[in-house]
């Protein structure tokens, strides 16, 4: 075991942490348009898609530089590396690994440049966790496919220009997995309709998505017809350690201690109270399981062997913190739990806030059931259910 | 960057597991456990030839020199078939000598608990159950020929086998001191109990009237810092032990789920069934995470050894008692049965917990290591 960095590693670190010394200024001595400078010099830094092919524009990043640059820009709160979240995460690399020379550059540079948002229509009322099921269909009609349907939970669709779609070109198949074609849709195009939902934290984040004999040219296939399974399975493996996450729950259990010291509760801090503490330090101690859980994925990768269903287990302690986080928190305000917002509430509300939005994890990013049985059936080799 | 083992210490796992496999497995457990000193001198004898008896020990004193995160590989598969040995107690009364010990004390034992020919364990918890080093009452009084100690040791890990126990006093003036004591020597009693985990063997040491001359006092100077270092290699190694069983058990839990049919299909298939069995697998890879760590951070000195030890010992034992009650629950009756082996992976997640410290001891041992 070595937890040193190598020369060349600790230099580019060394160079991330001067570079946020220089653009990184305290929060109260920004400029108003501090966010979009700081994406156009990482841009120029080629540090939006790091870990892309640099003939494509991105930073050809090692898997250990990647870690470095996340790790270096969590610990210091910066802003995100790049500001077409989807885009980043996996639209661009299945476009980068499907797509046609056209659809790299056309798209590649937007993605990067941040030009716009891309929104991901995936799930079905009828086709969750179970996706491979879905049913929005699609017929060819010479040069353009016509789609009918509808798309639920869609995060963002109402802000954004492009979405990477999931259709179903072929109903007589074998198995739910063939017949599935992937589609980059202009969200302008006639017959889309986006229709907000709203969550119970009270905000509008996603969108149900109708889709009434809308035609998209057959050129913004993304793959072949009826390889829409594979495009979106590898796109979506390409999110990995969880490395960026862990520093997110320990700023989040930095902060609950922080809480638990200047909330009076029964007439003393609740700090003081051993369960409160307890269970802060439980959270912890699981926090920190996650950070070192992923350094051993890391080595895994950093010695060539393919990640396989272990970053399951990460998943599943992510998903227990979130709602263990949001409980322990309203368990330390005590009665002033109670007020959402009014006067005096602690931290404006955002303990409250946060209590009501773990399904942005939980469910957003595959259930916890989902997870175990990920575990139960391909890691410790159970029947399937 | 490199969270993993080396090649040596994979080739050292591989090793070790097919020893235990040939030589200790889960039949010979169940024979061994049944003796009156609870493991087979004939096993040690060959562990001391694989060098795991000396691993800690400096080579000059016949050890192998190795560190705590290769004898955590050796004790990942020796808890993994439940191998009963006083491997983890011997290691730590030779690491306590090699780390205050005088060179002649040094001479005198460490070739002996290297080779496994003298076995040897740490003697500190007394009444009252108070495992911080601040809880140490036994007194020692000054008198003709050194130090005289009056008192009792409980829960003394490998007590009935051992030969020496190094032995945590209060020295005249408040001081902590560690003595060298033998089986044997006057005033010396040795109880053995049975213990709840049949695996391990554990007793009492009682103290009548016994003399440590100058050759048994390990450390002139306070010895509290080497008494907490020792109780969190202690916690480490226990917890490395520990995590090898719980993947024992879930192996064997995973291969009753993929045969035990029940309604037409096998019970793996049913989710009642399959989440417990994954949780569990995220439980021990997390607890082998936080226990790599910390031993990793006790080689090193790194500065957060102490928070890393703790955490790891307080994670293992919140989930493996429940792990290993989850364990028996699936197999339903036969898990109940003495006849499966399940039961006896219970019994040993139930030693672990207070083992170095329960959950309870760590987490508050964590409040305070971060108020520091
Ligand atoms: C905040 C948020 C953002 C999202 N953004 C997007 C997006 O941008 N694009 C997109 O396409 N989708 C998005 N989703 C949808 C998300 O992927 C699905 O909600 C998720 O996959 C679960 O599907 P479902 O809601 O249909 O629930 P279901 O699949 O119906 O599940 C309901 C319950 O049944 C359980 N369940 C289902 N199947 C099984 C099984 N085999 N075994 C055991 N239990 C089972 C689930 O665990 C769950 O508890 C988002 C969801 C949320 C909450």
């Amino acid at each position: 075991m070595d937890f040193q960095l190598s020369p060349k590693e600790e230099a580019f670190r060394d160079e991330v942490r001067s570079f946020l010394d220089e653009n990184l200024l305290p929060e109260g001595e920004r400029a108003d348009d501090f966010v979009g400078t700081w994406f156009q010099k990482i841009r120029e830094k080629r540090w939006v898609g790091f870990s892309w092919p640099r003939e494509v524009g991105g930073g050809g990043g090692s898997i250990m530089e990647q870690v470095i640059l996340k790790d270096e820009m969590a610990q210091r709160k910066a802003p995100p590396l790049g500001s077409c979240f989807m885009g980043l995460a996996w639209v661009g690399p299945a476009i980068i690994q499907y797509g046609t020379d056209e659809q790299k550059q056309r798209f590649v540079p937007e993605i990067l440049d941040g030009t716009y948002h891309w929104c991901t229509g995936y799930s079905e009322p009828d086709s969750g966790s179970d996706l491979a099921s879905l049913k929005c269909r699609c017929e060819r009609e010479g040069d353009e496919y016509v789609i009918n349907g509808q798309k639920i939970w869609t995060s963002i669709a109402m802000w954004s220009k492009w979405m990477i779609l999931l259709v179903r070109t072929q109903t007589a198949v074998l198995t739910k997995h063939d017949g599935i074609t992937c589609l980059l849709v202009p969200m302008d195009t006639k017959g889309i309709d986006v229709r907000p939902i709203r969550n119970m934290s009270g905000g509008a984040m996603f969108a149900e998505v109708f889709f009434d004999d809308v035609r998209v040219p057959v050129e913004n296939r993304l793959g072949e017809e009826g390889q829409g399974w594979q495009v979106t399975i590898s796109a979506l493996a390409s999110e990995r350690s969880s490395i960026a996450e862990v520093h997110g729950l320990i700023r989040r259990i930095a902060e609950i201690g922080d809480l638990a010291r200047r909330k009076v509760k029964n007439g003393r801090p609740a700090i003081e109270a051993p369960s409160i503490r307890r269970r802060i330090l439980e959270a912890e101690t699981q926090i920190e399981a996650m950070r070192l859980n992923g350094m051993r994925f890391l080595t895994k990768q950093l010695k060539g062997e393919p990640l396989g269903s272990e970053t399951s287990v990460n998943k599943l302690l992510r998903a227990k913190l979130e709602v263990d986080l949001g409980e322990l928190a309203l368990e330390i305000l005590g009665s002033d739990a109670a007020v959402r917002k009014g006067e005096g509430t602690l931290d404006g509300g955002r303990w409250q806030d946060l209590s009501l939005n773990w399904p942005d994890v939980v469910i957003g990013g595959g259930t916890p059931n989902i997870q175990k049985n990920i575990i139960a059936e391909r890691i410790l080799g159970l029947p399937k259910d | 960057m490199n969270f993993g083992f080396t090649e040596e210490q994979e080739l050292l796992r591989g090793e070790a597991r097919k020893f235990l496999d040939q030589h200790a497995p889960i039949a010979n457990v169940r024979k061994w456990v049944e003796t009156p000193e609870g493991f087979s001198r004939e096993l040690w004898a060959q562990m001391a030839e694989l060098g795991w008896t000396g691993l800690l020990v400096p080579e000059e004193h016949g050890g192998v020199g190795l560190d705590l995160v290769t004898l955590l590989v050796v004790l990942e598969e020796t808890g993994r078939t439940l191998c009963p040995s006083p491997l983890i107690s011997n290691s730590l009364a030779a690491r306590a000598i090699a780390l205050c010990g005088s060179p002649l004390q040094q001479a005198r034992w460490l070739p002996e608990l290297a080779q496994g020919t003298k076995i040897g364990t740490l003697a500190h918890l007394e009444v009252g159950d108070g495992l911080g080093v601040d809880h140490v009452r036994l007194e020692a009084r000054e008198t003709d020929g050194g130090l005289r100690l009056d008192g009792a040791k409980c829960a003394v890990a490998d007590a009935p086998a051992a030969d020496l126990f190094v032995v945590s006093y209060r020295a005249p003036g408040g001081a902590i001191g560690l003595g060298l004591v033998e089986r044997g020597a006057a005033g010396v009693e040795v109880e053995s109990f049975e213990a709840l985990d049949p695996s391990k063997s554990i007793g009492a040491l009682r103290l009548d009237g016994v003399v440590l001359g100058s050759d048994a006092v390990l450390a002139s100077a306070d010895a509290g810092e080497t008494l907490e270092a020792l109780l969190e290699i202690g916690a480490a190694l226990v917890t490395a032990e520990g995590v090898g069983a719980a993947e024992g058990a879930l192996a064997i839990t995973v291969q009753f789920a993929n045969e035990r049919e029940q309604f037409g299909k096998p019970i793996g298939t049913y989710q009642g069934v399959k989440h417990p069995l994954a949780e569990m697998f995220v439980d021990i890879e997390s607890i082998k995470s936080l226990a790599y760590y910390a031993a990793w951070a006790l080689d090193e000195g790194a500065d957060d050894a102490s928070v890393a030890v703790s955490r790891a010992k307080a994670y293992a034992s919140c989930a493996l008692p429940k792990l290993g009650i989850d364990c028996v629950q699936l197999h339903g009756g036969v898990g109940y049965t003495w006849e499966y082996d399940i039961q006896l992976y219970l019994k040993r997640t139930k030693w672990l917990r207070p083992s170095f410290g329960d959950a309870d001891y760590h987490y508050e041992r964590l409040a305070a290591l971060g108020d520091a």
